[in-house]
């Protein structure tokens, strides 16, 4: 098993290595001259060429790389260029509550999808499983903004439930805070049943007509001992890995969640940082996603390796 | 199972060809699909000529609810909803077919190339695609549209070369899979070069992977189009977009004296909800009858 | 019938079974009756679709979602099953059938230790946890399994397939069942493992006195086993009987046919055609209002085709379903005996293809893995080379490095005395032409989506460089002499039968003027019918176009059958290369000798098993001195340990890899075969 996990975590750090370089010249492709788009079209070129120099601009694109990584795996992700704080100041804080607003989703879109999955399984063919599957193609299928839209009209409008906002007024409570984001959550939720229960439908129906659940069933086994003990354990563990994947695109597809709700977290950050050409502040946040979805990857293997004695008495990679 | 050959063998294969084709117009989640697809690409073609009111036209009364005159009421600007959502469609759908076009074209040629050799180059290839899936489609298009700027081309080009990866590793997949039977080996054993063995031998074999991907893609690229647009990074104003409906009004939600003026976005938010929705009811359909 | 104290083991009635498929329900097993009594063991064989492992999930109840049984009862230990309600059926198979099928890594749960699925079987009877514990290591101690305690603590995948049948033989016998249906339980294991498997179950069954009911294609495997036997076709019993009556003296033109295909008794392709049965099996649920084997029988007459036969007594216990069963055992042949005979073979010219020191090293996750090491052959024009060795001896990996599909570590191939490029895009036209490979499964051997025409076409211009008409020409030739219809040119692989699909691959490999043709096992996926015919055209072409083959096979009767010399592997390692008949018969390395000996031969007796110790091991890491020794039954000492024996010539063309000197080989081996005689 530490031969899995040694591999996997060479094969993050060289996926983060190129990660770093995507995004890095990504963000060179910005059109304009760095000093330029922050200090606004009448800024004289003395300034910007001053501004340039102070921020590092002007240096060859490798130093300028090199500095950048260097630092950011210090933990120095550099100054804004917008705002002129440091830019960790600002994406830390939004970094928490985009987790807190993850974290929601996922402890809803779980427990529910598996539960849907297998339950539509166990029915094949017939219609509770038909209904299960079109619901969930259909919900994941949907824009996230435009789920959440369906569910502003209903709960924010009509029945006047649940805040339209997200962002919680200073000093409200974690219970106070859950309420301000179960609409964004809930929006997450609608985008993401569809796929993790179709995962855990698909785990499931293969453990069925597996030979060793044919043989726990000759055994004399009850339906319950088997699907409990037999399938659910071997249908499941694939569905580790699309969780992982799902919470990586949590994070950094909150973008447009987030511009919805008005919500500080990091999406909205990156959003802002894209608009007004905010080149550290982009590169950090992006990279720092990208950070967040391995990290989510990784520990999905730890626990899918863990879970599954083939990985974890070697044989299997 | 034996199979049986019969001397009318020859026709078999466009049998079996017919039978999918009768299993799918047999099937009620495609024909639901195919009928929503086709009564909104019917709406992008002629809707500016059945629409009651002029899409663009300002000169409305704003924020009327709906009913009356303006069957789905009119937007803060006064311009007439029902039409507006009548016409939105066609962008999207000149846009997301387009960008999954390019998707699927490049990820195939990648796929094909990392399945079939393997080695170092599926390794670099490999890493490097690895690396573009750590980050969410969404923010890579962002990151690239404020890059090159906002247009219909640059658009359909950032999907696309979005999507490549993605659709890069399903069809890597489907070839490592392939590459292993030994017709491949026969091919080589009678000296073919690698593009023959790649395209002639093994792409026929996989199209079902890719027809089923192309039409999951479709759905995704309306998806992905639609929330650039939401963002202000897809497609631009004037069009009557759909999205652009949802990223003009939402702000008003909050004015709950009248209702959050619900009407502005939730019908646009139908429609897109409803192309999706018909797309990927066609992609299982699709899925479901290969599958057999 | 007589009631009895104990009830028949298991009893089928008129049973008819029907799937599903499309809308219809298409019949599979017709009227099936047949009874195994307590104790007894059963034997079902058939060729595939006849309906053999529908019958055993039948008995169990667990038939797919789309079949159910129409009419007819079924008594498993004197209880209807097909009318227990659920909570019956579970104790029923909880106490009194078990059933055993065939692949052993798929029957076990891979995330569940062995101790605790074994367990299992004893707490579903209400049986407490210690207890459980306990009568799981007596029932493992009770398979041979050694160290009880450990590998009750691994999973599955830590466990050798012969290990994990072994497991699932212990789970099936712990709840002492009236009746242990076993479907194919050795088929995909190597012989000397099925061997001991097949040895298990027959001394536990003496033991226990289980009925069994053995499910099994291969008719040496039920003449082993079984005390009798029915054969099914069509999903119709043919033919039972004691199992020796059967075999000797087959009373259904269906069992002849079946029997007459099976090269056996040291018969050789200079001896003359196997003889093959002709058609195809019926459709899945055809109406078939006469005799089920009409179409393919060479006694079928008027009656045949029209009066259903009834069940003939033709002695004790002896029955047949043949209008003209007395004409059976004169089935007129399908192919004549002779046709044409192989050239002598001249061996003092320069070989057609030279093997030296051919080696393979992979590296694997840090291991070295020595894939062949230093094998050298030489192949003459005209030669069968025949290829033995069970999985892991390199064989694969040895003939795919002679095609230049694998480049080999260390080696040279040369044809006709010259030295051909390792690597196979370096390899000029005419060395690929001439070496070209029949593989195993035609199924993937074969593009889907291309038809037959597209393939044979492309082969023709990449290997004769032919195209226009003279292609088209050629290529009615080549269909033809490979007897295959030229309607079927139009049509793709997946409409053909396994049999027709291995005659394009052949008739692909043969498109150029090959020299060699590697043959990797290209019978081993189709049935024994299909396979003589399969085999007795390797012949023909041979002797037309006197090209070589080597020859891969496990099936050491195949193999006789078409070798001149046969080359036997073990890790990688020639340990012997001979004239097919002095490798058969010997003094034989012992290896040779072992796997012979775990052969089960229709023809019965003969051999005395060898019984070889522990497990295949590993090529990561192969025992020093003399690989074998670790199982060796004639070790003779520390010298087997230490050093690897060099590979001699004892005898005229006979070379062996073995410390004893041949002629003490010779007696071992003529003493033991003084004692079964």
């Amino acid at each position: 098993m530490a031969r899995f996990l040694a591999n996997r975590l060479a094969l993050s750090i060289v996926t983060l290595f190129i990660l770093s370089v995507i995004v890095f010249a990504a963000t060179q492709l910005l059109p304009g001259d760095v000093g330029r788009n922050v200090l606004g079209p009448f800024a004289d070129q003395k300034s910007v060429d001053l501004f340039n120099h102070q921020v590092g601009a002007d240096r060859p694109l490798l130093v300028q790389y090199g500095d950048w990584i260097w630092k950011f795996l210090h933990g120095d992700m550099g100054r804004s260029l917008q705002y002129q704080v440091s830019v960790w100041s600002l994406l830390g804080p939004s970094l928490v509550n985009s987790l807190k607003l993850a974290a929601e989703a996922f402890v809803l879109v779980v427990p529910l999808s598996i539960l849907g999955g297998v339950a539509a399984a166990l029915r094949r063919g017939r219609l509770a499983d038909r209904a299960i599957t079109i619901t969930g193609l259909s919900l994941t299928a949907v824009p996230e903004f435009v789920s959440a839209i369906f569910l502003i009209v209903a709960f924010g409008v009509f029945l006047t439930w649940l805040p339209v906002n997200a962002q919680w007024p200073q000093g409200t409570g974690l219970v106070g805070q859950m309420r301000y984001l179960l609409l964004p959550s809930l929006a997450l939720v609608m985008v993401l049943f569809g796929y993790i229960a179709r995962m855990a439908r698909h785990g499931t129906i293969e453990a069925l007509s597996a030979d060793y659940t044919r043989t726990a069933y000759l055994n004399g086994l009850g339906t319950t001992t088997v699907i409990g003990r037999h399938v659910l354990r071997n249908a499941l563990l694939p569905t580790i890995a699309v969780v992982a994947t799902q919470t990586g695109y949590l994070i950094g597809g909150l973008l447009v969640i987030e511009k919805l709700f008005n919500y500080n977290g990091i999406g909205q950050r990156i959003y802002i940082a894209a608009q007004n050409k905010d080149v550290t502040m982009l590169q950090s946040g992006v990279l720092l996603v990208g950070v967040v979805y391995l990290v989510a990857t990784f520990i999905a293997d730890l626990l899918y390796s863990v879970l599954n004695p083939r990985i974890r008495f070697g044989s299997v990679e | 199972m034996s199979t049986i050959a019969s001397p009318a063998a020859g026709s078999e294969a466009r049998i079996a060809r017919r039978e999918t084709l009768r299993q799918l117009l047999r099937s009620p989640t495609f024909l639901t699909g195919a009928a929503i697809v086709g009564f909104w690409v019917f709406c992008a073609v002629f809707g500016f000529a059945i629409a009651p009111h002029d899409p663009q036209d300002q000169s409305f009364t704003p924020l009327l609810r709906p009913g009356g005159a303006h069957l789905l009421g009119t937007d803060n600007l006064g311009r007439d909803v029902f039409s507006r959502v009548l016409v939105g469609a066609g962008d999207i759908l000149k846009v997301a077919p387009l960008a999954t076009l390019l998707g699927i074209a490049g990820g195939t040629v990648i796929g094909l190339v990392t399945g079939y050799f393997r080695g170092l180059v599926d390794n670099v290839i490999s890493r490097i695609v690895d690396a573009w899936l750590a980050l969410p489609v969404i923010v890579i298009a962002v990151t690239a549209l404020v890059a090159l700027g906002a247009s219909t081309i640059t658009l359909i080009v950032v999907i696309g070369v979005v999507f490549m990866p993605i659709v890069s590793r399903t069809v890597r997949a489907a070839v490592l899979g392939e590459r292993q039977l030994e017709y491949v080996q026969a091919a080589r054993l009678r000296g073919e070069r690698a593009p023959y063995a790649m395209f002639v031998e093994i792409l026929p074999n996989v199209m079902g992977p890719i027809i089923v991907e192309a039409t999951v893609r479709l759905g995704y690229a309306i998806f992905t189009v639609a929330g650039l647009t939401f963002l202000g990074f897809g497609v631009q104003p004037p069009s009557p977009d759909w999205a652009l409906q949802i990223s003009d009004g939402y702000s008003l939600l909050n004015d709950t004296a009248h209702q959050g003026n619900y009407w502005i976005v939730l019908f646009p938010g139908m429609a897109v909800a409803s192309l999706v929705i018909g797309v990927n009811l066609i992609a299982d359909g699709i899925s479901r009858a290969l599958e057999r | 019938m007589t009631p009895e104290p104990t009830p028949l083991a298991l009893e089928l009635r008129d049973l008819d079974v029907v799937y599903r498929v499309r809308g219809q329900d298409r019949q599979v097993l017709r009227g099936l009756t047949l009874t195994v009594g307590s104790g007894e063991s059963y034997g079902l064989v058939g060729e595939s679709g006849c309906g053999k492992s529908t019958t055993a999930l039948a008995a169990v109840q667990y038939l797919p979602s789309n079949g159910r049984v129409r009419s007819g009862s079924i008594n498993v230990a004197g209880r209807d099953v097909v009318r227990l309600s659920r909570a019956e059926l579970r104790k029923l198979r909880a106490t009194e059938v078990s059933m055993v099928y065939q692949d052993p890594s798929q029957a076990l749960n891979p995330s569940i230790k062995i101790g605790r699925q074994v367990a299992a079987v004893f707490r579903v009877r209400g049986i407490g946890r210690d207890e459980a514990e306990e009568r799981t290591a007596a029932v493992l101690r009770h398979v041979q399994i050694a160290d009880v305690g450990s590998v009750m603590n691994r999973y599955p995948h830590q466990l050798s397939g012969g290990m994990q049948q072994r497991i699932v033989i212990a789970m099936a016998l712990a709840k002492d069942p009236a009746l242990l249906i076993l479907d194919e339980p050795t088929t995909g294991l190597d012989a000397t493992v099925e061997a001991e498997v097949l040895d298990l179950i027959a001394q536990l069954q003496a033991e226990l006195r289980t009925a069994v009911l053995f499910v099994s294609h291969n008719l040496g495997v039920i003449g082993k086993m079984c005390e009798r036997v029915g054969v099914l076709y069509a999903g119709r019993l043919v033919e039972e009987g004691p199992v020796d009556v059967v075999l000797q003296n087959p009373r259904h033109p269906y069992t002849v046919g079946l029997i007459r295909c099976i090269p056996r008794g040291g018969v050789r392709k200079d001896h003359g055609r196997l003889d093959t049965i002709p058609g195809f099996l019926p459709p899945l649920g055809e109406e078939l209002p006469g005799c089920v084997f009409v179409d393919r029988c060479g006694l079928a007459r008027e009656i045949c085709h029209t009066v259903e036969p009834p069940l003939y007594q033709l002695g004790e216990h002896h029955i047949s379903r043949c209008h003209f069963h007395e004409e059976a055992p004169e089935l007129p042949r399908v192919i004549p005996a002779d046709l044409g005979q192989p050239l002598p073979l001249d061996r003092s010219s320069t070989a057609l293809v030279r093997i030296e020191d051919l080696e393979k090293i992979y590296r694997q996750r840090g291991h070295t893995v020595h894939a062949v090491s230093g094998v050298s052959v030489s192949i003459w024009p005209g030669e069968t080379v025949g290829l033995v060795g069970e999985s892991g001896s390199g064989k694969t990996t040895f003939a795919r490095a002679l095609l230049g599909l694998v480049v080999p570590t260390a080696g040279t191939v040369e044809v006709d005395g010259r030295v051909v490029p390792p690597k196979l895009a370096r390899r000029s036209r005419e060395d690929v032409e001439a070496l070209q490979i029949v593989f195993q499964n035609p199924d993937s051997a074969l593009n889907r989506r291309h038809t037959v025409r597209r393939i044979l076409r492309r082969a023709l211009k990449k290997l004769a460089g032919l195209t226009g008409t003279a292609a088209a020409a050629r290529l009615l030739d080549l269909v033809q002499s490979v007897r295959l219809a030229e309607r079927y040119l139009t049509v793709r692989p997946n409409q053909l039968s396994g049999g027709l699909k291995q005659r394009v691959a052949i008739a692909r490999a043969f498109a150029g003027e090959p020299r060699l043709v590697v043959c990797d096992e290209p019978t081993s996926a189709l049935d024994v019918s299909v396979q003589a015919a399969i085999l007795n055209l390797l012949v023909e072409l041979q002797v037309e176009r006197r090209l070589s083959y080597l020859f891969i096979s496990h099936d050491l009767g195949v193999v006789r059958y078409l070798s001149d010399r046969i080359a036997v592997l073990y890790l990688g390692r020639l340990m012997e290369l001979g004239p097919a008949d002095v490798v058969f018969d010997g003094p034989h390395h012992p290896y040779t000798e072992a796997l012979l000996s775990a052969v089960p031969t229709i023809d019965g007796g003969g051999r005395e098993r060898i019984r070889l110790e522990g497990e295949i091991p590993s090529a990561a890491n192969p025992p020093t001195g003399c690989v074998f020794h670790t199982r060796c039954p004639r070790k003779i000492g520390p010298i087997c340990e230490q050093e690897e024996p060099p590979l001699v010539t004892v005898e005229r063309d006979h070379m062996m890899r073995c410390h004893i000197p041949i002629e003490e080989l010779r007696r071992l081996q003529q003493d033991k075969d003084a004692i079964t005689a």
